[in-house]
């Protein structure tokens, strides 16, 4: 199935209540709100973003750097137009003696999991998740947040290649941060392999050229 | 001016010669236009645009965190537009850095662009939309503000809709579409218009501006003549997005 690339403005629908993400009403009537794809479907229609920054939503999972401790919490940078804060009531490692200080430094990287979003697009982080963790080890390669789905794959198809083929572990945020950790050559394949699916905007059969590339490569590991 | 004045009147410059206008035009057709989208790597929306000898690039960034801090709205985004001349864009070196003439055509066209762009989607940010005017010949501000809306919509920033821009101009007593240099110096009038375009539609006028004489039926004229040319750009602006994103398209849907 094709989807049609649809522009801002673009009338989608004249029924108000199939209305879904990336479209508004005016006036009774569905219009695009940005570039994407139509996905459309007789109980709802909305739009597949192609590009933009990532904005936070209620239960994604991010990949952040603390920027600011204060006594309550930290700042945390998560790849986006608004800054996450962390409470520290909402990190398991705190205990009553202990101060935010101790836990996490200005420059260290967590995995954390978005809780709220208040209408001033306040957000709240927390680490109370099997997910997250605060990053001691590994490696964080940034990709565009656009780029995410691709780097998942059709039903985490590439994620499953990677640890199947390479057993590295790896998480990918939904704000284009991905850490991943195991064999530092491995880790290295995997890191190229993800710039290669960032950057290749032609790609008709990416899965199976990864998979060549990730084989080729480990082949090569082996025969040293 | 005031020979110019006098020579119009003694009609020593001509500009229409035999229905013709001096580059061969008729009266209602445009400059030949050419968009590329995306051109810039490292913003996160670009277009390059060429109206005619006009050649402009728009680059987006944002949202973004607005800096300094004290300038972003707790309850909707900023918008912030520079329209800008490189000192080479101009027959005679223009001064680098912002004029009176620049100031007042970046906040006009600051606020067309505000009547698409839904600001209220990103509570304490900025959009930060800048252009670089690199070769002028008239219409400068029209050939930007068709630039900047193509790079916002390639940013991917929420927008109710385009905008698409033109100017008219009254030359030797006719009005003329997307007037070129001669005719903006030695005509009678220029008046640029932004129009916001929805869904193949002009839902409103985003930007107006009038200089010269012109009587109210020239005028309404001139709107009629602006809105043929504004859905003829419109055309081309949708055209230039759709070729880019065609290959990118594919990959997403072969992919889910």
């Amino acid at each position: 199935m094709t989807r049609p690339i649809v522009l801002p403005g673009e009338l989608l629908a004249s029924n108000p209540k199939v209305a879904g993400a990336g479209t508004y009403v005016d006036k009774g009537k569905v219009y695009a709100k940005f570039l994407g794809l139509l996905d459309k479907s007789e109980t709802s229609v909305r739009v597949i973003p192609l590009k933009g920054r990532y904005i936070p939503s209620v239960g994604d999972v991010v990949i952040g750097i603390v920027r600011e401790v204060t006594s309550n919490g930290w700042a945390v940078d998560i790849n986006s137009p608004y800054q996450g804060f962390l409470p520290a009531a909402e990190n398991p490692e705190m205990r009553p003696n202990r101060k935010p200080n101790d836990i996490l430094e200005i420059g260290d990287i967590i995995i954390a999991k978005v809780v709220n979003i208040d209408p001033k697009m306040k957000v709240t982080l927390t680490m109370k998740d099997r997910m997250c963790r605060a990053v001691r080890f590994g490696r964080i390669v940034p990709i565009n947040p656009a780029r995410v789905p691709r780097v998942i794959g059709k039903g985490g198809s590439m994620i499953k290649l990677f640890k199947t083929e390479l057993g590295v572990q790896i998480i990918v945020g939904k704000n284009g941060l991905i850490w991943i950790s195991g064999d530092r050559r491995k880790v290295n394949i995997v890191e190229e392999a993800i710039y290669i699916i960032e950057s290749e905007a032609h790609t008709e059969g990416l899965t199976d050229r990864i998979t060549e590339f990730v084989k080729r490569r480990k082949g090569e590991l082996n025969g040293q | 001016m005031v020979s110019e004045d006098l020579n119009r009147l003694s009609g020593d410059i001509q500009l229409i010669v035999d229905g013709k206008r001096l580059d061969g035009r008729g009266f209602d057709e445009l400059r030949p236009i050419n968009i590329k989208v995306g051109v810039l790597k490292r913003a996160d929306g670009s277009c390059y645009l060429e109206m005619g000898k006009n050649k402009v690039v728009a680059a987006v960034y944002g949202p973004r965190e607005v800096h300094p801090r004290h300038l972003a709205d707790p309850v909707k985004a900023v918008v912030r537009y520079r329209y800008s001349m490189a000192p080479f864009s101009v027959e005679e070196r223009k001064r680098p850095g912002p004029d009176r003439r620049s100031i007042e055509i970046s906040k006009v066209s600051r606020e067309a662009i505000e009547a698409v762009v839904m600001k209220e989607l990103f509570p304490r940010s900025g959009i930060d939309v800048f252009v670089e005017v690199l070769q002028a010949d008239a219409g400068t501000r029209t050939a930007c503000l068709n630039a900047a809306s193509v790079a916002l919509v390639d940013a991917g920033v929420p927008m109710r809709g385009l905008i698409s821009s033109v100017a008219v101009a009254k030359v030797d007593d006719v009005l003329v579409l997307d007037p070129m240099k001669e005719e903006d110096n030695y005509g009678q009038a220029d008046i640029p218009f932004a129009f916001f375009i929805r869904n193949d539609k002009i839902e409103s006028i985003a930007l107006l501006q009038m200089d010269g004489r012109v009587s109210r039926d020239e005028f309404k004229e001139a709107l009629e003549m602006a809105k043929r040319g504004a859905m003829e750009i419109y055309q081309m602006q949708k055209e230039a997005i759709k070729a880019e994103y065609m290959i990118e398209s594919e990959e997403v849907n072969s992919d889910e």
